[in-house]
């Protein structure tokens, strides 16, 4: 299987702050976006080897500022709520405040 | 009617140079499978035309404050001189920031996919990492030997670092953009990299550097430093896999991409001549859409 690795969020001078999501694991199922209580997350539909594919990604809105929405999760712990939802473990977290 | 003095001699120095291109000696036919990517970014709208697959033309213009107005400007732009017409498309693409707001296309596919493709058609199969600076993010994109997205990393937090920066940098500096990255050569060492690039702290520091006796061309090369340093850790995050391509407006600016190679160690893939004959790193995205629009169209017919 050939996967898409997505990278949403940013490092700065505080850390490194991203919620990648594996596009060819996601199966779709919207279980993420329910759980996640900053409604960061929605289903999108992506051109994948020209199929449509629909896959969980982080809102616009809160690429730029993922580090404030997401710190009350507590990513670091691997323990997010979007991370436990996941079956097919196509959700990831990185948290490294320096 | 006269105009006003004062305007014309005011100087614009963050202004890059729109234009557009018909490639010569090509022809076109209504047999021909001819698709356009149209790609509204955040600073500039750009369009490429491909017949068969193959560039045929070109346009680049600044976006302005409405995305469908902006991709037809730069539709209209790629057509001229090329005796098309809207109605001999078979299909098009959108793609970049305002891809929702192309009214002509198709459908929108994401700049990620377009760029990676975009870039393995102008350098060839060997690409495997695609910076692309643009106007108002960074993307560091890793690819297959067809184009196709492997791994992808956007920093879109601010406009630090990007085209944007540099224009606002421009400004202050008063030199033109356009040498911008050869003036930020122009030192005899360079000087450690400012300590943040978000633009407005940068503005502040650089005032402190002048303050300090600094040259214009010792603090751009420090606002560039602190840029390259930025675009080098976003390589690192996806992996830095040879060949490496830069793309987006910055990729024409030699003290970004000069930097880049120090920091990273490795050799860029040598940027086309655009300026006469060759394919522009700017359409990048536009391109992969035409192909996409190319493919997508084939696929249909197929079905």
């Amino acid at each position: 299987m050939r996967h898409i690795i997505t990278h949403y969020g940013y490092s700065d001078g505080s850390g490194d702050y991203y919620i990648t999501i594996d596009t060819d694991k996601c199966n779709g199922c919207g279980k993420c976006v329910k759980q996640c209580p900053q409604s960061a997350l929605q289903l999108e539909t992506m051109l994948i080897d020209l199929e449509d594919k629909t896959a969980a990604s982080v809102t616009e809105e809160h690429r730029k500022k993922i580090k404030y929405t997401c710190s009350s999760c507590k990513p670091e712990s691997s323990n997010a709520p979007c991370v436990l939802a996941c079956e097919p473990k196509a959700i990831k977290c990185t948290w490294n405040p320096h | 009617m006269k105009e006003p003095s004062t305007i014309k001699d005011e100087v614009e120095f963050w202004r890059w140079r729109e234009y557009h291109r018909v490639v010569q000696g090509k022809k076109w036919t209504s047999k021909d499978i001819i698709t356009a990517g149209v790609d509204v970014g955040s600073v500039s709208s750009k369009a490429a035309i491909m017949i068969n697959g193959e560039a045929y033309s070109w346009g680049i213009t600044r976006t302005g404050s409405n995305s469908p107005e902006s991709a037809k400007k730069a539709l209209d732009w790629a057509l001229e001189g090329t005796g098309l017409k809207l109605s001999d498309f078979k299909y098009i693409v959108g793609t970049g920031y305002g891809r929702v707001n192309v009214p002509m296309a198709n459908k929108a596919v994401t700049e990620i996919a377009c760029h990676a493709k975009g870039a393995n058609y102008i350098w060839g199969p060997s690409v495997r990492t695609v910076l692309d600076v643009g106007g108002q993010d960074i993307k560091a994109i890793r690819s297959d030997e067809t184009g196709r997205v492997v791994s992808f990393l956007m920093n879109d937090k601010c406009a630090a670092g990007t085209g944007r920066g540099m224009e606002v940098f421009a400004d202050l500096l008063k030199i033109p953009i356009e040498e911008i990255g050869e003036i930020s050569l122009k030192v005899d060492q360079e000087p450690p990299p400012v300590s943040c690039t978000c633009v407005a702290f940068a503005k502040t520091e650089a005032m402190g550097l002048f303050r300090k006796g600094w040259s214009k061309e010792k603090v751009l090369a420090a606002y560039t430093r602190a840029m390259a340093v930025r675009m080098a850790n976003l390589i690192d995050r996806v992996g830095l896999e040879k060949e490496l391509v830069i793309t987006g407006g910055q990729s024409k600016n030699i003290g970004i991409a000069s930097r880049i190679e120090v920091i990273l160690g490795v050799k860029c893939l040598p940027m086309p001549n655009w300026r006469e004959n060759g394919l522009d790193p700017m359409i990048a995205g536009a391109l992969g859409a035409a192909l996409f629009a190319k493919a997508l169209y084939e696929k249909a017919q197929k079905s």
